[in-house]
């Protein structure tokens, strides 16, 4: 592929190609400026990165183990090999990103943390790393996934977390980031907003890629151990992204490497859906330019998905880049294939994942009978997902 | 000059404090929008018509379910416009939309659009100086004036920026926080006001958090004049267009003692 050296490099204000920027009312320019200073300070800071590799250590359980889905493989016509983001502390990659961005936070002298949830995998990992510095925190949470993540909900608040529901739009992830923005907006001063994926304000995109990047980092060095060479294809789903680009980051002038991002086709692409890539276009959403669901007069279309994290109407800019770039490939998985896929792993292998990852197992499944070797992000574990799964499951025998 | 700005210079040169109350579009419904349009543009200097939007990130619970009312009700930000249009019109009107409305209709058919319809001003709370050149020059192009918001955490190298770009008035942020009602007036608006006229010589109004007749009176000792909308809002929501129309001229009555 002619294209495939050309990898994203955001620029100085934000942009991957035509994706990013900063679309955010004046009152938060100022505080994203100190982000991104802080940021760029942080990273040339040896101390910092001794703090961050200490957590990831310790707290983390890092490296996560690279795994060979034998029986899986089988049903798969593949060899496919799993990332296990899922035995992380809290059960996702999404704490990668918070224990870095707390301690960017206290670089700052900030005091209170905010933080946006869908699945609450995000908002669980938040509560956690705030709870291990002592920090306040607050998960806005869209009221839908409140009752479906409930789970997680009672976790977040055992953590010490005040989960705010959020009733406005479609009470999902969409909207608990407007309500978090909201937050921000008022308590800028003293606090600090942990996004949770590769979307919103330059310089987040930049930010959660850069601490999610290990993922993809220790997965091709293991891979290299384990089987001498480099994967045919490395799958990853995507709902905002941060998991994907976290994996690919490390493979990206891997130009025999093909990537490929999953995204919900959820009830399929002619109903109600997540697949801002296949089926979005341009538009600005939460703060950057990237591709989103949207009617003609540019509102923000409801998305659907079965699973709490990727049921949101746009993506991270650095995806709608790879995509237009043509480095990475994106297919839409449907609510029922995710849960096949979902249930081929579990009685095959013995592990319960997450419905945004079973996606990404959905397509090894559906497209892997060629022999490659095949890896793929096993983002998170699927505890949360269990009363959804038992809903699905009962609504389909009646 | 724009023909907002020239406006607005007039009065101000007369001694007198400008009064901007915002009305969503098409509200309370939108056949008696014309009524409640013209019952809050009578004691005004000019007045904002918002477009209703998905995401109203930056507006609190009273004017984002004003919006989504509005969108229950059918109108979207094309239909705002054409209802405007055909309102009689005394004073300018400004357009205030987010950006994704403008971005997916394109910034040229955009501007072309609320130009038709009658505005002479933009304002757009979640396009910061950094990503609006272009729409700024469209906007120039077609008649449509600048506001340019001025936060509390601005500082004085963004003010000047801003002040710079801005071709009708300097909208000042009385405080950190959405669009909403408040029970004071925000220490922090005197402090912005002071710093936007430390930059600039252009009319500088507070907005975000001006509630009532004495928080309006207590922001225009020291600005220009003041911009009021949830309570505006609240007031058609609760009290009709007649109940607007008393409530601004209260408010009208107190900066006419400044």
């Amino acid at each position: 592929m002619s294209s495939a050296s050309r990898w994203p490099e955001v620029t100085e204000r934000g942009w991957f190609g035509q994706f990013g920027g900063r679309y955010v009312p004046e009152a938060l320019m100022a505080a994203l400026i100190d982000l991104e200073d802080e940021w760029s300070s942080a990273r040339n800071d040896s101390a910092f990165a001794r703090d961050l590799d200490g957590l990831l250590v310790n707290v983390v359980g890092r490296p996560t183990p690279l795994y060979l889905a034998g029986r899986f493989s089988e049903l798969a016509g593949c060899e496919v090999w799993l990332k296990r983001e899922d035995l992380a502390h809290t059960g996702a990659h999404k704490i990668n990103n918070t224990v870095g961005q707390i301690l960017l936070a206290r670089r700052m002298g900030k005091t209170r943390i905010i933080a946006e949830t869908g699945a609450g995998q995000h908002g669980v990992a938040t509560a956690s790393a705030a709870a291990y510095f002592g920090l306040p925190c607050v998960v806005y949470m869209g009221a839908t996934d409140v009752a479906r993540q409930h789970l997680n909900v009672v976790r977040m608040e055992m953590l010490g977390a005040e989960v705010v529901p959020v009733e406005s739009g479609s009470a999902t992830l969409k909207d608990a980031i407007n309500e978090a923005l909201r937050d921000w907006v008022t308590n800028v001063t003293e606090t600090h907003y942990i996004i949770g994926s590769v979307v919103g304000p330059h310089p987040y995109p930049e930010i959660v890629a850069s601490l999610q990047r290990i993922i993809g980092d220790e997965a091709r060095a293991q891979f290299l151990v384990a089987t001498g060479r480099l994967p045919d294809e490395v799958i990853a789903c995507v709902g905002g992204g941060s998991n994907a680009v976290g994996l690919w980051r490390a493979f990206y002038d891997d130009s025999d490497v093909r990537l490929v991002g999953v995204e919900a086709a959820g009830e399929g692409l002619d109903r109600r859906h997540g697949a801002s890539i296949t089926a979005g276009d341009a538009g600005v959403l939460h703060g950057a330019r990237s591709l989103v669901l949207q009617d003609a007069q540019g509102m923000i279309a409801h998305a659907h998905s079965i699973s709490a994290g990727l049921d949101y109407p746009g993506v991270g800019p650095e995806h709608a880049w790879l995509a237009e770039s043509g480095r990475a490939n994106y297919v839409a998985v449907t609510d029922d294939d995710a849960v096949a896929a979902f249930r081929a792993l579990a009685s095959s292998e013995g592990i319960v994942c997450a419905l945004e990852p079973a996606h990404a197992l959905a397509h090894a499944l559906a497209t892997g009978h060629n022999g490659g070797l095949v890896l793929v992000g096993l983002s998170g574990r699927g505890d949360k997902d269990v009363a959804t799964l038992a809903e699905y499951v009962e609504a389909r025998s009646q | 000059m724009t023909t907002l700005l020239t406006h607005l210079e007039s009065l101000r040169s007369a001694g007198r404090k400008l009064l901007v109350p915002y009305l969503m579009g098409a509200f309370p419904q939108p056949d008696a929008y014309a009524e409640a349009l013209l019952a809050v543009a009578e004691h005004a200097d000019a007045v904002e018509v918002g477009l209703p939007y998905s995401d109203p990130l930056m507006d609190g619970p009273v004017i984002a379910s004003a919006g989504e009312r509005v969108i229950r009700d059918g109108a979207g930000p094309v239909r705002v416009l054409d209802l405007t249009a055909e309102i009689e019109s005394r004073v300018p009107r400004i357009v205030m939309t987010y950006y994704n409305p403008i971005h997916r209709m394109g910034e040229t058919e955009f501007c072309r659009r609320a130009s038709v319809a009658g505005f002479s001003g933009l304002i757009v709370p979640d396009l910061p100086l950094e990503e609006s050149e272009s729409l700024r020059s469209v906007a120039a192009g077609d008649g449509l004036a600048w506001v340019g918001l001025v936060a509390p955490t601005s500082p004085p190298e963004r003010i000047a920026a801003v002040a710079e770009a801005t071709t009708g008035f300097v909208y000042a942020v009385s405080t950190l926080g959405v669009t909403g009602t408040r029970d004071a007036l925000a220490v922090s608006a005197r402090r912005v006001v002071a710093a936007c006229r430390a930059a600039t010589d252009l009319p500088v109004l507070v907005g975000i958090g001006v509630s009532n007749a004495e928080q309006a009176r207590a922001a225009a000792t020291t600005a220009d004049g003041v911009v009021i909308g949830s309570a505006v809002v609240r007031a058609v929501l609760e009290e009709g267009a007649e109940g607007a129309r008393a409530f601004l001229a209260g408010v009208r009555g107190g900066l006419d003692t400044l």
